[in-house]
């Protein structure tokens, strides 16, 4: 959606591909240094397309475009849509450099991902500054997870400090990245090959201004991660809505099940028989997906799955107790809800481990380890609970 | 917050440490401390196997086992075969 085919873009794009290593006589763009540099005009056209970009800066490799610093309604409305459907996969800038306020040769260089989520939280936090901003193509991911896939890494930081000609624009020879963008980039290798020494930021865009302030020296404070009750409950629909599905498969499947009769599909019988259970399977998926992510510190065990299964239980008996039409009159019944339930509810909890920001790998093994086959076990002694009454009630046995 | 215990696969050679302090620099968990000199894994159970220090270690004195601590990624890699990625673009779930 942020594809840039303007005029402007095409002139900073063929600027970019001269590189700097190329001789002087050769290089068109070279010839230009010494010559004024034509300010390009900004036209309505991209300020109405991209209302961030206010204007443009000079510099001795051409034009860059400048960034404005606010946050508008209608992105925190696109920032909302980012956090509940798949709206952010295309939710992304033109990597490349950008200006915040009027930045020359000694102003910080700061980089960032091109997800727009995350292009925007720096901006905003650059108010006032006058500051590069360097944009890596990370195909529209955020700078942690990009990270951890490796393209937030040393090949693309490189590759976009050649291509931006940033040595002729920036008269030092200092980078700042955020911390999070670490595990993709060897600040060591990045050194070697453009000269650029990488100092790691805060990790939250929001302390960029103390860390200037600071002489670009990270506190305590600002390299650790945060991950508060808000945090955790911002990334529960992505976690509600994707559980949706199992819920839809679930109703189906339980809705013919009591309809079945010997004689076809009774459908007063099948409301009645399966309403309860959608209802618990809904209050089961809610435990996983939001109460066990919101309350995560409160419940006990360290492990998802143990939580999860907690949640579950406890929302399943709760929830019997204040409405007794949840309650079915066959034991076996009873049985399967406080077997099956609570399972699905440890089953989603398993899910958030991957929107943590403190789980590793071995430890999401290693719960899988027992979890898969509790989850299988069960998933086999509800299906014969099923049978069992299914059978019962139509006097096979 | 803390994850499971003893399951780290961080490991330290001192030897090859010159105290740098980098690892505790891109360390977002704060597992370690320049003590003497010397980097030291203060707080091994808070480790979540980013890579970052490892990455970022010029003297190669770390490493570690890193991948994606997430459970939809891991139970795809068993189901699909391959590397557990954290493949954002084609998973619905809400990993990124």
């Amino acid at each position: 959606m942020e594809k840039d085919n303007s005029p402007e873009a095409a002139d900073i794009k063929n600027r970019a591909k001269c590189a700097p290593s190329q001789g002087g006589t050769v290089c068109s763009c070279r010839a230009e240094k010494s010559e004024p540099v034509q300010l390009k005009q900004v036209t309505p056209e991209i300020v109405q397309h991209k209302r961030w970009i206010t204007g443009t800066v000079r510099t001795p490799m051409g034009v860059i475009y400048a960034v404005s610093t606010e946050i508008t309604k209608q992105e925190i409305f696109e920032h909302l849509m980012c956090r509940i459907s798949g709206f952010r996969k295309s939710y992304m800038v033109t990597p490349g450099l950008y200006a915040a306020g009027n930045p020359d040769s000694q102003s910080h260089v700061v980089v960032t991902a091109n997800y727009k989520l995350s292009f925007d939280k720096v901006r905003e936090s650059l108010a006032d500054e006058n500051v590069w901003i360097l944009v890596l193509d990370t195909k529209g991911i955020n700078v942690w997870c990009a990270a951890g896939k490796g393209t937030f890494g040393t090949a693309e930081l490189i590759n976009r400090i050649i291509m931006t000609q940033l040595t002729s624009i920036a008269g030092h020879r200092e980078i700042i990245l955020p911390q999070l963008g670490a595990p993709g980039v060897s600040a060591h290798q990045v050194k070697q090959a453009t000269g650029f020494q990488v100092l790691y930021g805060p990790v939250y865009a929001g302390d960029l201004k103390d860390y200037f302030k600071s002489g670009c020296v990270a506190s305590k404070s600002m390299r650790k991660v945060r991950f508060s009750m808000i945090d955790r409950l911002i990334l529960t629909p992505m976690e509600i809505i994707p559980a949706m599905g199992i819920f839809a498969v679930f109703t189906v499947i339980i809705f013919l099940y009591f309809g079945l009769s010997l004689s076809g599909i009774n459908f007063a019988d099948a409301f009645k028989g399966a309403f309860p259970f959608i209802v618990l399977c809904f209050t089961a998926i809610l435990s996983g997906a939001l109460i066990t992510p919101v309350l995560l510190p409160v419940i006990p065990f360290k492990s998802f799955a143990v939580k999860g299964w907690l949640a579950g239980i406890f929302m399943v008996w709760v929830s019997k107790q204040l409405f007794s039409w949840l309650n079915t009159p066959a034991p076996e019944l009873t049985f399967l809800t406080y077997l099956m339930f609570p399972m699905i509810s440890s089953y989603v909890a398993l899910q958030f481990t991957g929107s943590t920001t403190f789980t590793g790998m071995s430890g999401v093994k290693k719960e899988l380890k027992y979890a898969v086959p509790l989850y299988i076990i069960t998933a086999i002694m509800s299906i014969a609970v099923l049978v069992l009454y299914k059978a019962n009630q139509w006097r096979l046995l | 917050m803390r994850y499971l215990s003893n399951v780290s696969t961080l490991e330290f050679y001192s030897g090859k440490c010159t105290g740098c302090g980098m690892c505790v620099n891109v360390c977002p968990h704060e597992v370690f401390e320049i003590r003497e000199g010397q980097a030291v894994i203060i707080e091994r159970n808070r480790c979540m196997e980013c890579g970052a220090c490892v990455t970022n270690c010029a003297f190669g004195a770390l490493s570690v086992a890193r991948g994606v601590g997430c459970a939809a990624a891991l139970i795809n890699s068993m189901i699909r075969g391959g590397e557990p990625t954290c493949d954002c673009t084609t998973e619905s779930s809400g990993c990124c």
